[in-house]
This record gives structure tokens, sequence and C-alpha cells, in this order.
């Protein structure tokens, strides 16, 4: 399979998760301190290189039919709950995540909280909160390019995809020193779905034993058919009675 | 003990979230998938009506 289709799958579902990482990192450092909140991100990243080290070549030793089972099953689960979410979130039965909120939430509870030093970090609720935020969405960032790039046998452009991600968040991050509300999250979020479900039941399919026609091209259409499939869904669901929800925490 | 606990409620919300028959389908799915296979029949269609399925029963629970 051409690389481009797996770099923009992973930077997308990265880009969402690095924004939400980043959302929770400005919030600390901006209301408490910045030398904690580093510290707390910088441990959260020596933890992911560790994790990464360990489940990697572990991941590898598994026979390919065996992976590509539980990958594609992992993947059209979560694949099928973001479409969920975003289709609910672009009809109104769902409020929109708003980083914005998000955002003042974290300050308003970072202003709240009592500052105590331990094991000679300074800031304790600072380093937890970073060490927290980061290791979490970093999770999800490992599980993304390790299973896309180990199925497709390409961990160069799985790797690409993300760290493009990661470092054009924190670039613009550092630029705006704001959360990035601008970013269209929900449709982002809804291509993600399309993708995690699209590539899960491929994948899964392929590992429990059947054939595609046309093999790997077989893609090209579960991809915009998935995606018909949401917008259609999206379609349906505002044809139906309006519904408005106030903001939640998403 | 509580660690434990912690830990499997965490994966459970990662993995599962808060609708678990839509998991629980997937997994159906994919058995259907292998025993058909397994018995020599195309088997490439059922992931895809199984995933269109379990999306619009999971949206008309959300959504009723």
């Amino acid at each position: 399979m051409n690389a481009l289709p797996l770099i923009l799958t992973v930077f997308i579902a990265c880009v969402v998760e690095a924004v939400e990482a980043l959302t929770i990192v400005l919030a600390t450092g901006i209301t408490r301190e910045w030398r904690s909140t580093f510290q707390g991100m910088a441990a959260a990243l020596v933890t992911l290189a560790v994790i990464t080290a360990a489940v990697g070549p572990a991941i590898n030793q598994l026979p390919l039919t065996a992976l590509r089972v539980v990958v594609g099953a992992l993947l059209a689960i979560f694949g099928l709950q973001w479409l969920r979410k975003a289709v609910l979130r672009a009809t109104g039965y769902k409020a929109l995540h708003d980083e914005a909120s998000a955002y003042l939430r974290e300050v308003t509870a970072a202003q709240a909280a009592h500052k105590e030093s331990r094991r000679g970090i300074t800031d304790w609720y600072s380093f937890t909160l970073a060490f927290k935020g980061v290791l979490l969405e970093g999770l999800e960032v490992v599980f993304i390019v390790v299973t896309f790039g180990d199925n497709q046998k390409n961990y160069g452009a799985a790797v690409i995809g993300a760290a493009a991600a990661i470092i054009g968040v924190t670039i613009v991050g550092i630029a705006v020193r704001a959360p990035l509300t601008k970013v269209p999250e929900n449709w982002m979020k809804l291509a993600v779905g399309v993708m995690l479900t699209s590539f899960g039941t491929f994948w899964g399919a392929e590992g429990a034993g059947a054939h595609w026609p046309g093999s790997d091209a077989a893609l090209l259409v579960i991809v915009p058919a998935v995606a018909l499939m949401a917008l259609s869904l999206v379609r349906w669901l505002r044809r139906g009675p309006q519904v408005t929800v106030a903001g939640e925490p998403a | 003990m509580n660690r434990v606990r912690a830990a499997a409620l965490w994966v459970w919300a990662f993995v599962v979230g808060d609708d678990w028959v839509t998991a629980a389908g997937v997994v159906v799915a994919l058995g259907v998938t292998a025993i058909i296979a397994g018995a020599g029949a195309p088997a490439w269609w059922v992931m895809p009506v199984a995933v269109v399925a379990l999306l619009v029963l999971s949206l008309r629970r959300a959504a009723p």
C-alpha cells in the first residue's frame, strides 16, 4: 500500500491526541509553574520510551495473523466509538468537545490546588498533572504508531506521521501559548473514526481468514464507504427532533 | 488489590468504553468471519455489515 494514506491517518489521529495533551500542559504551566510541568512531561516521555522499547519488539514476535485479528478488533471498536461520539456531537445529541472550556476547567483546578514540594519536585501538582496528561495521550499515540506501523510493515511512515503531528502541534502551541480552539476537532475525530473503523474492518477480517476482493486495494473502497456511512448517519439524525446539549466535560 | 482493580477498570474503559454491546458485536463478527472463512466460503462481507449494523444500533440507543 502507498505510504501516504498511512502517514495521513497516523498524522490526523496524533494531532487530536497532541492537542489534548497540549491543553493540559499549557493550563498547568501557565497557571502554576513551568519547571515542574516540564519535569512531568519529561518523566512521561521517558516512561513512554521505556514502554515502547518493551512492547515494540514483543509485538514483532507475534504471528501476523493473530496480531491482525487483535489489532483489527481493537481498531474497529475504537473507530466505532469515535464515529458514534462524532456523529452525536455533529447532530447536537452530545456537547462538542471544547478545548477552550477544557482549558478553563484545568486552569480553575490548577489554581485551587495547594503547592507542595515532593521528591525534589518544586510543585508536585504540576508534575503529576503534566505526567498523567502526556503519558495517557502519549500511550494512544504509541498504540496508533505500533499497530499501524506493524500491520503495514512500515514503521517509518507511521513514525513520520506521528512526529509531524506532535512537532506541528508543539510549534503552534508555543507560538500561540493558548489551547488550539480553532482546530475543527469534531470533524478530525470523525475522520479518525473513519480511518480506525476502516483499517480495523480490513485487518480484522483478514486476520480471521477472509480474503478481500482486490486485496489491499479494497481499502480504497472501504474508507470512502465508511465515510459516506458516517455522513449519511449525521444527515439521518439531523432529520430527527433537534436536541441542543449544554457544554459538558468531553 | 485496589491498584489491580483500578488498572483493570482503566483497561476496560480504554478498550470497551461506554458501549460494551459494540465491543462484543465486533468480537462476535470476527468469530463469524473466522467460521465462514474456515468453511471455505467468502467471508469478507461480514465485518462491513456488522460495522454498519453496530453503529446504527449504537446511535439508536444514544439518540432514540
